[in-house]
C-alpha cells in the first residue's frame, strides 16, 4: 500500500513537468506579450521604450531560458511575481493574508464550489435513485426534463433574469458583489446573513447547470447495479423493496461517484469565469481570465501548476478511495 | 464542473418546445411587474439646492485598478483612481486652454526653450509634508530612469536639463521647442520624494498605499471588489464636499445597470441602447440624470496604402461618397456621436470645420471609380481591374460591438457600387501582433482616442511607418510632415491652429482613413448630486465640487 502510493506519487513528477512545459509553451506562442498594456496603441512609446520594457520582464531571453528560470523558482515553491503592473507577487493575489480570509480570492472560489457541489450532490443523487426506481414514469420524465432544462440554459442568461427578479422586481436578495456597501456596520449575525444573500443566486446558478450530468450518471448507475443477479436474488429472498434498493443496490452504485468526487478536486478551486464576472465575484475564474487576457505569464503558470497538480491529487485520491471501498479492486 | 463528464445525447424537439414554452412564461411574469425599489424619492429633483458635505458616491467600474502610480499605470481604471489622489503642475481648462495647478503660474522663454514654473506654497502630501520643487525634480528623475518601467518617457526625454532653484520654482530646459511639453508637467511626475527616494518604485507598495496630495486619498482597497477614496479635508482648493468616493468593481455591464437601477451605484457609463433606450422611463428620469459630450476619440476605417488598390486618392474618395456617416452615426451609436471629418473633435480649437466632406453619392462614387479604371467587365456585379476584383478585407477587433456593426454596414453600401468586401473579426493581441504591426491587411475599422493636445506626429508623420509604429497605413506626405513638425516647435496657439487646420484639409483630400464617427460619452449620475457641470472635457473635472443636499443625503458620515 505505502510503496503503491510512493510509486503514484513519484509519477506525478513527470506527468507535472509536461505539463507546465506544454503549458509555459502555448502561453508563449500566443501573440501579444505582458508589455502590451503598457505599449500597444500607445502613440508615446519608442521602439527603445518598448525593448526596454521587455528586457525589465526578462522576455528578451529565449523561450528554454525563461522557462528554466520558471522552473527554478517553482521547485522552491516560489511562482514569482505578477507580470502586470503592480508587480505583486503570484501568490498573494491567489491567496492575499493581507486581506480577511473571506475576502482571498482562492478562498472565495473555494465557498462557492464547496457549496454547489455539495448541492449538486445533495440533489442529483436522490433524483438520479428516484429516475431510476421509476424508470419511465411520468415522474421519471419531468425530473429529466427539468435537469436538461438546468444543463440547457446559459447560466449568464439565467442569472440575469434571476437578478431581475430578486433583485429589483421582488427586492429580497443582492444583485451582486460579495457583501453590501454598509457591511462594516453590521452586527456579528447582520454579516453572517449579508454574505449568505450574496451567495443565493451565484451558488444556485452554478449547481443548477451540474445537476443533470450527476443525477443521470447516478441513473445509469443505479440502473445497471439494479440489473445484476445479486438484486433479484435480494428480493426473491423476499427483502422489502427499500432495502434492496438502498442498501445492496445503491451502496454499489454510488462507488463511481467516488472517481466523479475525486476528479472534481481541481474544480473547486477552479472558478467559472461567467458566474464570476456576471456576479461581480472576485474568484480564481476572474484571476485567471484577466491573466491570459493580459498574457501575464507568472500567474498563468501560476495557476495552471496549481490546478494540476490538484487534478493529479485528485486521480490519486479517486483511486485510494475506490481500494477502501470495493474489495475487488483491493485485491488486485 | 460535473456536466464534463456527462455524454450529452441531444434532446428531443418535443422537449424543446416545452422549455421555449417555460421561457415565454418566465418572460411574461417579468414584463408586467415593476416594482420601484426606492419609496418615497419621488422628489429627489425638487429638494432646494444647499452644499452640503458628507454622503458617498459610489461609480461602477469593468476594470480593476492594477496600481496607483500614474507614470506605472497603464489602464484607464488606474489613471482614473490615481487622478484622484495625484495632482500635476498644470490641467487642462474645461475649454482646452492649460491653466495652474500645483503651478501657480510659469513662464514660457521667448524662444520656447526653457519653462519656469512657480509651485504654490502650502500644499502638503497627506502624511503633512510640504510638497515642493524637489518632489518634481524626484518625479522627473524617476520616469527617466532606465529602470522604471515606464510607458510615458517619451515627452521628458526632450528635456535637456531641469532644475530647482528653490523650493517653489522648477525649471526645465529643452533641446528644440516642444509644444507638447508643457502639459506633460501633469500628474505624473509628481510624486513624494521624502517617501520614495532611494527605493525602487515598482517593488514598494506604494502604488497600492499611496500617499498623494489630491482630493481624495485611498481608504481601503479589496482587491476584486472595490477601492475605497476618502476625501482630504486639507485639500489646497477646499474640501471636497463628498465624503467618500468608492470604486466599485463590476465586470458585466449588463449586471452594473441592474446595479444602478437598483440603487447599487450612483454613477456609471451607459452604452448607447441603455442611453436612449433602457434609461427612458419615469424612474430614471425622477431619479437620475443623463448627460452626453463628445468623447476624445474618433473611429475609423484606414487603408493599407501599400496595396495597390488603394493607392489611387480616387479610389478612396470613391468609398467615401459610397459611406453614409450619418447613417452609421444613428444606427450603430443611436444617433449618439457625430460624423468624424478628421482627426480632431468637433467644436475644441484644433478642429477645422471647413475642410471637404463626401456626401452620401452612389454616382459620384462609381464615377470616381470608372475613371480609376474600375469596371465590371465579366457582368458579375463586382468591378474589376486588369483581371483582378474589387475584393477586400476589413479587419477589426473582436468585443466591440459598434466596430462591427459599422463594417456591416460599409459592406453592405460598398456593395452597392460593386466592391465586395469581407469582415474578419480577430482577437485583440492577434489582431495587433499579426496583422497590424505586420502590415498584413488591407483596410481596418479602428479607434484613436487622442489627446488633448493637438500633435499626431507619431500617427501621420511619414518617419513612423516602422515595424509596431503607428502610421502603419504607409501615409507619406512631405507637406504634412512640414507641418506637423511646425506644430509641435511652437507655444503660439494660433500658429499651431493654422497648422492643423491645414493638416486637416489634406487629410481630407488625400483620405489616408475615412474618419467615421466621433462617439459621445453618455454618463449618469444619481439625481442628488449637484453642482455637476457638463464641459467639452466631461463631467468628472470637477468632481470635488459636487455635493448632496443634506436631506437627500444616503450613506452615512464616516469617522475620519
Amino acid at each position: 500500500m505505502i510503496s503503491y502510493f510512493a510509486k503514484r506519487l513519484l509519477e506525478m513528477i513527470p506527468t507535472l513537468l509536461g505539463i507546465t512545459i506544454l503549458s509555459f509553451l502555448i502561453i508563449h506562442l500566443a501573440p501579444g506579450k505582458p508589455t502590451d498594456v503598457l505599449t500597444e496603441m500607445n502613440p508615446k512609446i519608442t521602439p527603445e521604450a518598448r525593448e526596454r520594457l521587455e528586457k525589465y520582464y526578462g522576455l528578451d531571453k529565449p523561450i528554454y531560458t525563461q522557462y528554466g528560470l520558471w522552473l527554478k523558482r517553482v521547485v522552491k515553491l516560489d511562482f514569482g511575481e505578477s507580470f502586470s503592473t503592480d508587480r505583486r507577487p503570484v501568490i498573494v493575489k491567489i491567496w492575499d493574508t493581507k486581506q480577511p480570509l473571506m475576502e482571498r480570492r482562492l478562498f472565495i472560489t473555494f465557498v462557492i464550489n464547496a457549496l454547489s457541489m455539495l448541492l449538486i450532490f445533495l440533489i442529483a443523487i436522490p433524483i438520479g435513485v428516484f429516475s431510476a426506481t421509476h424508470q419511465g414514469s411520468f415522474s421519471d420524465k419531468v425530473t429529466t426534463v427539468t435537469v436538461f432544462v438546468g444543463f440547457a440554459t446559459p447560466g449568464f442568461w439565467l442569472a440575469l433574469l434571476l437578478m431581475m427578479l430578486f433583485g429589483i422586481h421582488l427586492g429580497w436578495l443582492p444583485i451582486s458583489g460579495l457583501k453590501s456597501m454598509d457591511y462594516d456596520t453590521l452586527s456579528v449575525f447582520g454579516k453572517i446573513w449579508d454574505r449568505t444573500e450574496h451567495l443565493i443566486l451565484p451558488v444556485f446558478i452554478s449547481s443548477f447547470g451540474g445537476l443533470a450530468g450527476l443525477s443521470r450518471f447516478m441513473r445509469g448507475s443505479m440502473l445497471e447495479v439494479i440489473r445484476q443477479d445479486y438484486i433479484t436474488v435480494a428480493r426473491a429472498k423476499g427483502l422489502h423493496e427499500n432495502t434492496v434498493v438502498y442498501r445492496h443496490a445503491l451502496r454499489n452504485a454510488l462507488l463511481p461517484i467516488i472517481t466523479l468526487l475525486g476528479l472534481a478536486v481541481p474544480g473547486l478551486i477552479g472558478g467559472s469565469v461567467i458566474f464570476e464576472n456576471i456576479f461581480g465575484i472576485p474568484g480564481m475564474g476572474q484571476l485567471f481570465y484577466m491573466s491570459v487576457m493580459t498574457r501575464d505569464y507568472p500567474l498563468v503558470m501560476g495557476i495552471l501548476t496549481i490546478g494540476a497538480f490538484l487534478t493529479l491529487l485528485g486521480n490519486l485520491l479517486a483511486d485510494i478511495g475506490y481500494m477502501l471501498t470495493d474489495p475487488r479492486i483491493r485485491a488486485k | 464542473m460535473i456536466e464534463e463528464w456527462f455524454e450529452y445525447s441531444g434532446m428531443a424537439a418535443a422537449r424543446m418546445k416545452k422549455i421555449l414554452y417555460l421561457i415565454l412564461v418566465f418572460l411574461i411574469i417579468f414584463g408586467c411587474r415593476h416594482k420601484s425599489p426606492e419609496n418615497g424619492k419621488q422628489t429627489v429633483k425638487d429638494v432646494s439646492d444647499e452644499p452640503a458635505y458628507g454622503d458617498a458616491l459610489i461609480a461602477g467600474s469593468i476594470g480593476e485598478p492594477s496600481i496607483l502610480i500614474p507614470m506605472l499605470a497603464g489602464d484607464s481604471a488606474s489613471h482614473d483612481v490615481a487622478g484622484l489622489i495625484f495632482n500635476g503642475l498644470v490641467k487642462y481648462d474645461t475649454d482646452l486652454s492649460v491653466i495652474g495647478d500645483l503651478a501657480e503660474s510659469w513662464v514660457i522663454s521667448p524662444d520656447g526653450l526653457v519653462i519656469t514654473f512657480h509651485l504654490r506654497k502650502g500644499v502638503r502630501w497627506f502624511d503633512g509634508v510640504e510638497f515642493t520643487a524637489e518632489d518634481i525634480m524626484f518625479g522627473y528623475k524617476t520616469i527617466i530612469n532606465e529602470k522604471t518601467p515606464t510607458a510615458y518617457q517619451e515627452d521628458y526625454l526632450q528635456v535637456k536639463k531641469a532644475e530647482a532653484p528653490d523650493p517653489y520654482t522648477f525649471r526645465v530646459t529643452y533641446r528644440k521647442p516642444f509644444a507638447p511639453a508643457l502639459t506633460s508637467w501633469g500628474n505624473l511626475v509628481v510624486l513624494p520624494k521624502h517617501l520614495l527616494e532611494g527605493k525602487d518604485i515598482a517593488k514598494t507598495d506604494f502604488g497600492r498605499n499611496p500617499v498623494g496630495l489630491g482630493r481624495y486619498k485611498l481608504r481601503t482597497w479589496t482587491p476584486g471588489q472595490d477601492v475605497i477614496l476618502e476625501s482630504n479635508r486639507d485639500y489646497f482648493q477646499g474640501r471636497p464636499y463628498i465624503d467618500r468616493y468608492i470604486y466599485k468593481i463590476i465586470p458585466d455591464p449588463a449586471t452594473m445597470f441592474l446595479e444602478l437601477k437598483a440603487g447599487g451605484i450612483d454613477y456609471m457609463g451607459l452604452t448607447p441602447i441603455q442611453y436612449t433606450k433602457q434609461t427612458d422611463t419615469g424612474y430614471f428620469k425622477e431619479n437620475f440624470q443623463k448627460f452626453r459630450y463628445p468623447v476624445f476619440a474618433y473611429t475609423y476605417m484606414g487603408f493599407n496604402l501599400r496595396h495597390p488598390f488603394f493607392q489611387d486618392k480616387r479610389v478612396r474618395q470613391a468609398i467615401a461618397y459610397a459611406i453614409d456617416k450619418k447613417e452609421i452615426v444613428d444606427v450603430v451609436l443611436f444617433g449618439l456621436g457625430k460624423p468624424a471629418t478628421g482627426p480632431y473633435v468637433p467644436d475644441t480649437w484644433p478642429y477645422n470645420p471647413r475642410v471637404r466632406t463626401y456626401g452620401y453619392d452612389l454616382e459620384k462614387a462609381k464615377e470616381l471609380l470608372k475613371e480609376a479604371g474600375w469596371k465590371d467587365t465579366d457582368g458579375d456585379g463586382v468591378l474589376d481591374k486588369d483581371g483582378s476584383p474589387f475584393m477586400f478585407t476589413i479587419l477589426t477587433n473582436m468585443g466591440n460591438s459598434l466596430r462591427m456593426n459599422t463594417a456591416t454596414i460599409i459592406q453592405w453600401k460598398l456593395a452597392k457600387i460593386g466592391i465586395k468586401v469581407d469582415i474578419r473579426v480577430l482577437e485583440w493581441s492577434t489582431f495587433i501582433n499579426e496583422f497590424i504591426d505586420k502590415r498584413r491587411f488591407q483596410a481596418v475599422i479602428l479607434g484613436w482616442s487622442i489627446g488633448l493636445d493637438p500633435d499626431q506626429y507619431d500617427i501621420w508623420h511619414s518617419s513612423k511607418t516602422k515595424e509596431k509604429e503607428f502610421n502603419f497605413v504607409g501615409y507619406k506626405n512631405p507637406e504634412v510632415d512640414a507641418l506637423l513638425e511646425k506644430g509641435r516647435r511652437t507655444f503660439d496657439t494660433e500658429e499651431r491652429k493654422k497648422a492643423y487646420f491645414k493638416i486637416q484639409e489634406i487629410l481630407a483630400e488625400e483620405l489616408p482613413y475615412i474618419f467615421l464617427y466621433v462617439p459621445d460619452a453618455t454618463p449618469i449620475v444619481h439625481a442628488r448630486f449637484r453642482g455637476i457641470k457638463p464641459s467639452p472635457i466631461g463631467i468628472s473635472y470637477n468632481l470635488y465640487r459636487w455635493y448632496v443636499p443634506k436631506a437627500l443625503q444616503r450613506h452615512a458620515a464616516m469617522e475620519p
